[in-house]
């Protein structure tokens, strides 16, 4: 990917929000420039805005708890969004989903612009919010997002475990988008974070011209669904 | 696992129904009441979606149950929250011990992915919830009112469904824990609209490949 000419760069700054629309064709690199940030996702059809990402969907189709290299994010209407070409971390969070209005006033305190300007606490919920309001969605659209850059594990019992420090600077993940798609994003913490300070991280975006996935790709062979998730999405695209 | 049993005596409930497999079940559930749902033959998977009663944007929130209290799984103790971070009803027994928040419900499109391209006539929990849904307005005019559809049917409980993550980040969806009279109970901590779809998955082991009747309960405060 990485020898296709780039289309475009985008920093997102720390604990910000941003939404676009993304091709089927292009590829978006996310990079953690510094170590330690969150990014959380959520994907729709701009065509069909009632299509969105079901992170159930994606978990069962791939027998998975965590994504990494060779997963693909799926639509709850059995395709696919986007595949993930690379991965430096091996571990991202799909089961968290964001921080929201109350959960970061209890942890990080009050807040305001009149003080802080724009270095003041966004949570991630508000912000998707936000951009979920430019495209004509709400709340009743919003649900679990995709938390690139942070780990979380479960024991035995389900207790989840955070992993502080899991992303180190220069980290980065490739996205190849199969169909379409609407993105959203905000870069505030995650939500089980438990470092005691508002310290959010900036994330960068890259976005190349990518190759339509082969018939030896490897995430169209990671498993038999995913074959059948291609073959779903391929029908839908080409038309 | 502790199992915790109820002393509520189902002569005294004001509903008490049975939802057959593959069938939907949509009413109101008033603050303070409790709700039972009882697996009559065992193993069967009763995928259920709690909205608050008054307000179709706040609805349970699989993320924020799993993140308040720290844990993937739902028993006895277990607040379910809304995606309004308000607790909207609590685990008060459980004679099963575990069931799921992240496997979601069976939709045609997914049955596709998962199972074969060939598969998608087969009855799923989504089209059971749309069909429950457009119906509500016959039986329960404060269902109807909120005017739910695909865009509200957010990832739900999997009530009797086991669903395990190995630290390593893999999931699977393997042979129930319940069997035939387990239940679950929840005190409703606001007024709530349950959807339920009593899962008709003929694919994988969460009915034990043979989809079987429950029995929902609801008592006075």
């Amino acid at each position: 990917m990485s020898s296709a000419p780039l289309l475009w760069e985008y920093t997102v700054p720390a604990g910000t929000h941003w939404s676009g629309l993304l091709r089927r064709g292009v590829a978006l690199r996310l990079t953690d420039i510094d170590g330690g940030a969150n990014c959380s996702m959520i994907f729709f059809n701009p065509e069909q805005k009632l299509e969105r990402y079901n992170m159930p969907d994606t978990l069962k189709a791939q027998h998975t708890g965590m994504l990494t290299r060779g997963h693909c994010l799926y639509s709850d209407m059995g395709r696919i969004f986007c595949s993930i070409t690379a991965d430096t971390l091996g571990w991202h969070d799909p089961l968290c989903g964001v921080i929201d209005a109350g959960m970061a006033r209890k942890k990080y305190g009050e807040s305001h612009y009149q003080q802080q300007r724009n270095d003041m606490v966004r949570n991630g919920r508000d912000s998707l919010l936000v951009e979920l309001g430019k495209y004509g969605l709400g709340k009743r659209d919003l649900g679990p997002t995709v938390n690139f850059f942070s780990k979380v594990s479960a024991d035995a019992e389900g207790r989840l475990e955070y992993h502080p420090g899991h992303s180190k600077g220069g980290a980065s993940v490739d996205l190849r988008f199969e169909m379409n798609t609407l993105v959203a994003l905000s870069t505030a913490p995650h939500p089980l974070d438990p470092a005691p300070e508002y310290r959010p991280r900036l994330v960068k975006l890259s976005a190349w011209r990518a190759k339509p996935a082969a018939e030896d790709d490897l995430c169209r062979n990671h498993c038999p669904e995913n074959q059948r998730g291609f073959i779903n999405t391929e029908r839908y695209a080409s038309f | 696992m502790a199992l915790i049993s109820s002393k509520l005596d189902p002569a005294n409930a004001v509903i008490d129904e049975i939802c057959l497999a593959g069938e939907p079940w949509v009413r109101t559930i008033c603050c303070g009441q409790v709700f039972r749902i009882l697996d009559l033959e065992g193993n069967q998977a009763v995928d259920t979606l709690f909205y608050s009663a008054h307000e179709a944007n706040e609805h349970y929130s699989a993320t924020d149950t799993i993140v308040r209290q720290g844990s993937l799984y739902l028993t006895t103790g277990s607040v379910l929250y809304s995606s309004e971070g308000n607790a909207m009803l609590t685990i008060v027994a459980d004679t099963c011990g575990r069931h799921d928040t992240l496997g979601g419900a069976c939709a045609a499109e997914s049955n596709s992915v998962r199972y074969a391209l060939d598969k998608l006539h087969m009855h799923c929990c989504r089209d059971n919830f749309m069909q429950g849904l457009i119906d509500c307005d016959r039986h329960d005019a404060q269902a109807a009112k909120l005017g739910l559809g695909k865009r509200d049917l957010v990832p739900n409980i999997n009530f009797f469904m086991n669903v395990p993550v190995t630290p390593d980040g893999e999931l699977n969806f393997v042979d129930g824990i319940s069997a035939a009279g387990k239940y679950v109970e929840m005190r409703a901590e606001m007024d709530v609209v349950c959807a339920i779809s009593n899962c008709p998955q003929l694919n994988n082991p969460c009915n034990a490949y043979n989809p079987t009747p429950v029995r929902l309960l609801v008592w006075n405060s």
